[in-house]
């Protein structure tokens, strides 16, 4: 009676039959490399910027849009100031828009999202429609309103977008959330007498953390566009600091005679955008230890 | 010693159904009781009623008294304290009870840090006697997976491990062989049996298969649309049931097990 008899079923099955195929494994990280490329060729070039440019920022001793050459990498602008000096600085402008609106975006998003998930009756309905609000209101309208009401600087523009994506962060978080809260392993920790603090630590943020993650890489993209909007439009860091959106906005007038002083932000832009949501793709995939088994 | 007193549990959802209609049930310390109806009869709801886990929506009303504690309209805060070590469930679907991203290791060590305070080289050993009591092989190794990596069987055994691991005094088993290969299902049974018996501990054995009940159990109560219908010695029941819907039951499983013999007889 006490004699357990084990069946095949039950024995140590081999690791490999469970893991994804070679070509799946290496297709992921094909996607992972790429992207850690090429958003960290633009990392790089912004942290150097924060120790070393070819020229200052603000010298314009090179001539006016002189050619890409030896002596100006790409070339200069309509005020002889180095473009790839302003590219340098561009790019580090860009990753502190991209981490500073994430930052806030994760924070106040996840809150609101895990307090919406567990929010019932009238304040789930009240919370839910000010999400919505917040949601359907444009980033740009909010972003002149804190422009307004602060000054036109980097942080202005950061905090404007990164509330607004807040909003989405935390929409998509609830409904997260939700799902994770119906499932039975929930309700197996909770027979175990596990308090829900620790269910929203210990299970519920690992198990949304995976797709969160994705999404927060996908914000970062959009909020490094935003910025650039913002600072076309004028409404974003100041000059001297130049940003991507300016530097695109003020080569437009001679953009048929000197094309490098917007191509190059203008790819710069796309590169880190792409560069950024391959690595969420790839790292979806790897932080998620069952989306390997499900994909093979 | 009265471990679970229910009287008169009545579970109605908002809009006004009845889910489960004037329960009363009791298990002594140490007795191994079943729970038979079929699907939708109320059983799992009733468990779930006895840690004060309803889903949203669901109201109870009557008396759930566990260990001398009162389960219907307690707070959270006393709940808390009661579940785990009073009572545990194990669940039907071992693969969602078990969390996804968490090394099954980790997922034992939890209740086992909380409730006893064991902490790094000490928990790690009561990990592994947890998973060595539940008959798994390769204690360390089954630790270190993740639940998709594992059998069904070995999943089943693991939330097991997890509900004995701060000996409640009732084991509350909803369904836990019914999502198991029928080769699996012995041992699991077996398993229980053994583990019970070892512990001294009460069972709440939840089932649709009377077969099932009969092999753990020495008294069962039988449920049908949210109402108690009979109640009696397993044998009994089996024997002279009194009731239309019990014989019906009686008869489906004679009914499967002389198909089987006949089989066998070939």
């Amino acid at each position: 009676m006490t004699q357990i008899v084990r069946t095949p079923h039950e024995g140590p099955r081999a690791a490999s039959a469970k893991r994804p195929g070679r070509s799946a494994v290496s297709r992921r990280s094909v996607t992972l490399i790429t992207g850690c490329v090429l958003s960290g060729m633009i990392l790089l070039l912004a942290l150097v910027s924060l120790f070393w440019t070819p020229y200052a920022p603000d010298d314009t001793s090179g001539g006016r849009l002189t050619g890409p050459g030896a002596g100006h990498l790409l070339g200069t602008d309509k005020l002889g100031r180095d473009l790839f000096t302003q590219l340098m600085t561009g790019s580090r402008i860009a990753v502190e828009a991209g981490l500073g609106s994430v930052l806030i975006a994760a924070v106040a998003g996840v809150t609101l999202g895990v307090l919406a998930a567990f929010a019932q009756g009238w304040l789930d309905d009240t919370l839910s429609a000010f999400l919505d609000i917040l949601i359907a209101f444009p980033t740009l309208l909010l972003a002149m309103l804190i422009v307004a009401a602060r000054s036109a600087t980097l942080g202005s523009a950061v905090l404007a977008i990164g509330l607004a994506q807040s909003a989405v962060v935390a929409r998509v978080v609830r409904i997260l959330v939700k799902r994770v809260l119906a499932q039975d392993y929930i309700t197996a920790a909770r027979t175990s007498g596990t308090s829900w603090p620790r269910i929203v630590a210990g299970h519920v943020l690992p198990n949304i953390w995976p797709t969160l993650v994705v999404n927060l890489a996908l914000q970062f993209g959009l909020a490094v566009l935003a910025e650039a909007g913002l600072s076309y439009l004028g409404l974003g860091a100041p000059p001297p600091n130049a940003s991507w959106g300016r530097m695109l906005q003020e080569a437009q007038a001679t953009f048929t005679t000197a094309p490098a002083g917007a191509l190059a932000p203008g790819v710069l832009l796309v590169l880190l955008v792409i560069g950024v949501n391959l690595v969420a793709d790839g790292l979806r995939d790897t932080l998620d230890p069952a989306t390997g088994r499900r994909r093979s | 010693m009265t471990l679970l007193d229910i009287r008169g549990l009545t579970i109605r959802t908002t809009d006004g159904h009845t889910l489960v209609d004037d329960l009363s049930l009791t298990i002594a310390g140490g007795e191994r009781r079943g729970l038979i109806g079929e699907s939708g009869s109320g059983k799992s709801l009733t468990t779930l009623a006895v840690l004060g886990l309803l889903p949203d929506g669901m109201t109870a009303t009557g008396s759930i008294e566990l260990a001398g504690t009162q389960i219907v309209g307690a707070r959270e805060k006393h709940l808390t304290r009661v579940r785990g070590t009073d009572a545990a469930i194990v669940f039907q679907e071992p693969l969602t009870a078990l969390d996804p991203l968490m090394r099954v290791g980790r997922q034992i060590a939890e209740p086992l840090a909380r409730r006893r305070g064991l902490k790094g080289a000490e928990l790690q050993r009561a990990v592994a006697r947890a998973l060595e009591q539940v008959r798994l092989p390769e204690p360390d190794r089954i630790a270190r997976a993740f639940p998709h990596e594992i059998s069904g069987g070995q999943r089943q055994r693991v939330a097991l491990a997890m509900a004995l691991a701060c000996e409640p005094k009732l084991l509350i088993a909803d369904e836990p062989t019914t999502a198991l290969d029928v080769s699996v299902q012995a041992d699991m049974l077996d398993l229980i049996d053994t583990l019970v018996r070892e512990r001294d501990m009460a069972v709440l054995f939840v089932s649709h298969d009377l077969a099932v009940v009969a092999r753990v159990t020495d008294r069962v109560l039988v449920m049908k649309d949210g109402r108690a219908v009979e109640e009696g010695d397993v044998r009994e029941i089996v024997r002279r049931p009194r009731e239309e819907y019990t014989a019906a039951l009686v008869a489906s499983a004679r009914r499967l097990e002389s198909a089987l013999d006949t089989r066998r007889a070939r």
